[in-house]
């Protein structure tokens, strides 16, 4: 019997870890003499007080669906996946590749080319650490981490060597074609008579990602692949005994998580720069980890831990703008939730597993 | 192209960027050889960095600032240790998080202290490792070859640098040459045969976890006080990564550790004199020196050239029979 009813493994574990989160936190604001609560208003009325914060709320949400769902995929495997940044990176090369060099007249045509550009080049990121996982046994966060450092060396010099426009002196590609930009969830608005967040970079990508939980929803519980997926991720002799090929699922699971991972690049590439930058993730794939961590790696708590960590972007940058804070505090908030609900999820589970065992006793025959 | 002095300049420049490389390098072998992955190099030095510089420019002593920089780094292993030892979580997941805590809260605290934009003020005189002449160097600077050498590669070297060097026999000595060593070894290849020799497994972890907290404060301090003259945000650049990969290039040994950082500190400074080194038939753009790290790791790791096998009991929390 399970120690626990499953809505508190679920809701109550992630809940608590997010308030030790924050309270650490509020803590570390008023070690550097602010006040929390300025601090929360600042943060809540900057990210979701107009539509203006909402817009930018969900574009970086939109960032953190995908790369959550690349961890998260790859964790149902059993595989840490910490080279999303990498991956994105790649996808990123991928959108530039195919918006540059292929002739496409609209965005209608340009959306679905530069998806299998973005999802092919992380994909293919995450092959090499794949294949060597699964046949010579090398360790895949360590070969993830090494291939997200290979691909910031590549990206620098094929900006600075190969795509940078003649006469720029920027490493940046050239933009992309007024006909491939995607339309903006204000322009969508507009069309409706709505007034909604101007001038803010959230595009029709929002609803990609939003498609994306879905199918990944479908994949790990409702087809046999994403069932070997589980097998595998909870036994691996369990695996082999039902038949089913590690090396086979570890290569397929990671080639998903990468693409998933690339596809990021659809929203911060193609949608918001509308070309490639330099540094274009700008840490996305590591906030994949805290936001599957907290999302418990099921879709439905993805989406919401990245409207949480979107949230927090938007709320930071503002924190930076009308405060004293700088914005590096999310990066500590974000280290405390990947900390209390990652590295320190048995200081909570096993006071609340007693908890519930002790509740329940008395009600025993 | 390349004559004499300028190659004894590459090799000055190595041997200073090869030190935080070698002491990273070292902590992760105490903590890996007993069994606690740690990717939070990255992170423990940064921390050490911070608190070094700040409170060597607070005093205006470096030895204070290192002081301060291993008690940062240490608060952070102990953070690592309390994770993943005690409460038995995911290891590489608790680095991670160590990473980022260090990054966001080096520059929070360095905002609120200095408020230079998370730099801390530059460091001059005493505040800083000064560079020691060894006995006799510029005696012997005339002596030709080995003079050159002694003078200018092997001393001129702030005191950090010949302690990470003394670090390599002396973790030879205590990994294998003495019981804590073979102890330390045994509880990262299987910790039940330790508890069943009556050793605590937790103390000794601990004891490792704290260990590769001091080497990644040296690291740290080293970087701020000695190679540098102050704090900048990010100022480890990754190279609590490239330690870890020169750990699995060396296969978790020390002599080879030393050799591994050596290497990766050459790669290093001859990227930093050639950004775009020319060698007559094809030019290699520095890009790929500093990306020459990774990808060697990657092959090894591949085992196509020698193969890299983990300490068997690495990254598993240890779960005592009841």
């Amino acid at each position: 019997m399970d120690k626990m009813p499953k809505w508190a493994d679920v809701i109550l574990t992630p809940l608590i870890s997010l308030l030790l989160a924050m309270a650490i936190s509020a803590i570390v604001i008023l070690a550097i003499g602010e006040s929390p609560w300025e601090a929360l208003t600042t943060m809540i009325d900057g990210a979701l007080g107009s539509s203006y914060g909402w817009g930018f709320t969900l574009y970086y949400a939109t960032n953190f669906i995908f790369t959550g769902l690349a961890v998260s995929v790859a964790y149902h495997a059993g595989l840490f996946n910490i080279g999303g940044e990498g991956q994105a990176a790649m996808g990123g090369l991928g959108v530039a590749l195919v918006l540059l060099y292929l002739p496409l007249p609209h965005w209608l045509l340009a959306l679905p080319a530069a998806m299998v550009g973005a999802a092919l080049f992380g994909a293919l990121w995450a092959l090499i650490p794949a294949y060597l996982q699964a046949k010579r046994g090398s360790h895949i966060v360590i070969t993830t981490i090494m291939f997200n450092f290979i691909a910031a060396a590549v990206l620098n010099y094929v900006l600075v060597n190969l795509l940078r426009p003649v006469g720029s002196m920027d490493p940046a590609s050239a933009r992309f074609p007024e006909s491939t930009h995607l339309p903006k969830l204000s322009d969508m608005a507009l069309n409706f008579g709505i007034e909604w967040g101007k001038n803010t970079p959230a595009n029709i990508t929002f609803f990609v990602a939003l498609a994306a939980c879905l199918i990944v929803w479908l994949l790990i519980w409702r087809t046999r692949l994403g069932y070997e997926i589980r097998v595998l991720g909870k036994s691996e002799p369990g695996a082999l005994y039902a038949g089913i090929n590690p090396v086979k699922i570890t290569v397929i699971t990671m080639l998903i998580s990468g693409g998933l991972a690339g596809l990021m690049a659809i929203n911060n590439v193609m949608g918001e720069a509308e070309r490639l930058l330099l540094n274009a993730v700008e840490g996305a794939g590591f906030i994949g980890i805290a936001v599957a961590l907290m999302g418990r790696n099921h879709p439905v708590g993805v989406l919401l831990a990245a409207l949480l960590f979107g949230f927090l972007y938007q709320g930071g940058g503002e924190l930076a703008l009308w405060t004293t804070i700088p914005r590096e505090l999310i990066i500590v908030i974000q280290a405390l939730v990947i900390l209390f609900t990652g590295a320190l999820d048995n200081m909570v589970r096993i006071p609340l597993e007693r908890l519930f065992l002790a509740i329940r006793k008395p009600g025993r025959p | 192209m390349m004559d004499f002095a300028t190659i004894l300049q590459i090799l000055d420049s190595a041997v200073r960027l090869m030190t935080p490389l070698l002491l990273a390098c070292l902590a992760g072998l105490y903590s890996e050889r007993a069994g606690v992955f740690d990717i939070g190099l990255e992170g423990k030095m940064l921390m050490a960095a911070f608190t070094a510089a700040a409170v060597a420019y607070a005093t205006g002593s470096a030895w204070l600032g290192l002081l301060a920089g291993v008690a940062g780094s240490l608060s952070l292993s102990l953070i690592h240790g309390a994770a993943s030892i005690t409460f038995r979580g995911n290891q590489l997941i608790s680095g991670v998080a160590i990473n980022f805590l260090a990054s966001g809260l080096t520059v929070l605290l360095g905002q609120k202290i200095f408020g230079l934009g998370g730099r801390t003020p530059p460091l001059e005189g005493p505040a800083r490792f000064g560079e020691i002449t060894l006995p006799f160097a510029n005696a012997l600077r005339d002596v030709p070859f080995i003079g050159p050498i002694y003078a200018n590669v092997i001393s001129g070297h702030t005191v950090l640098v010949y302690i990470a060097f003394l670090c390599v026999p002396l973790t030879w000595w205590v990994l294998f040459r003495t019981r804590f060593g073979l102890r330390l070894r045994a509880v990262g290849e299987n910790p039940a045969s330790v508890d069943t020799a009556g050793v605590s497994v937790t103390r000794l972890r601990f004891i490792a976890v704290a260990i590769c907290g001091i080497l990644c404060g040296l690291a740290g301090a080293y970087l701020a006080t000695g190679l540098s003259a102050g704090f900048v945000k990010e100022m480890t650049a990754g190279r609590g990564f490239i330690a870890l990969a020169a750990l699995i290039f060396a296969k978790w040994r020390p002599w080879t550790a030393l050799g591994a950082t050596f290497l990766f500190g050459l790669l290093e400074a001859i990227a930093n004199r050639y950004p775009n080194l020319d060698l007559g038939i094809i030019t290699i753009p520095s890009i790929f020196m500093t990306a020459l790290p990774y990808i060697l790791t990657v092959i090894i790791l591949a085992g196509f050239v020698g193969r890299a096998i983990p300490p068997r009991a690495g990254g598993e929390p240890y779960v005592k029979e009841r």
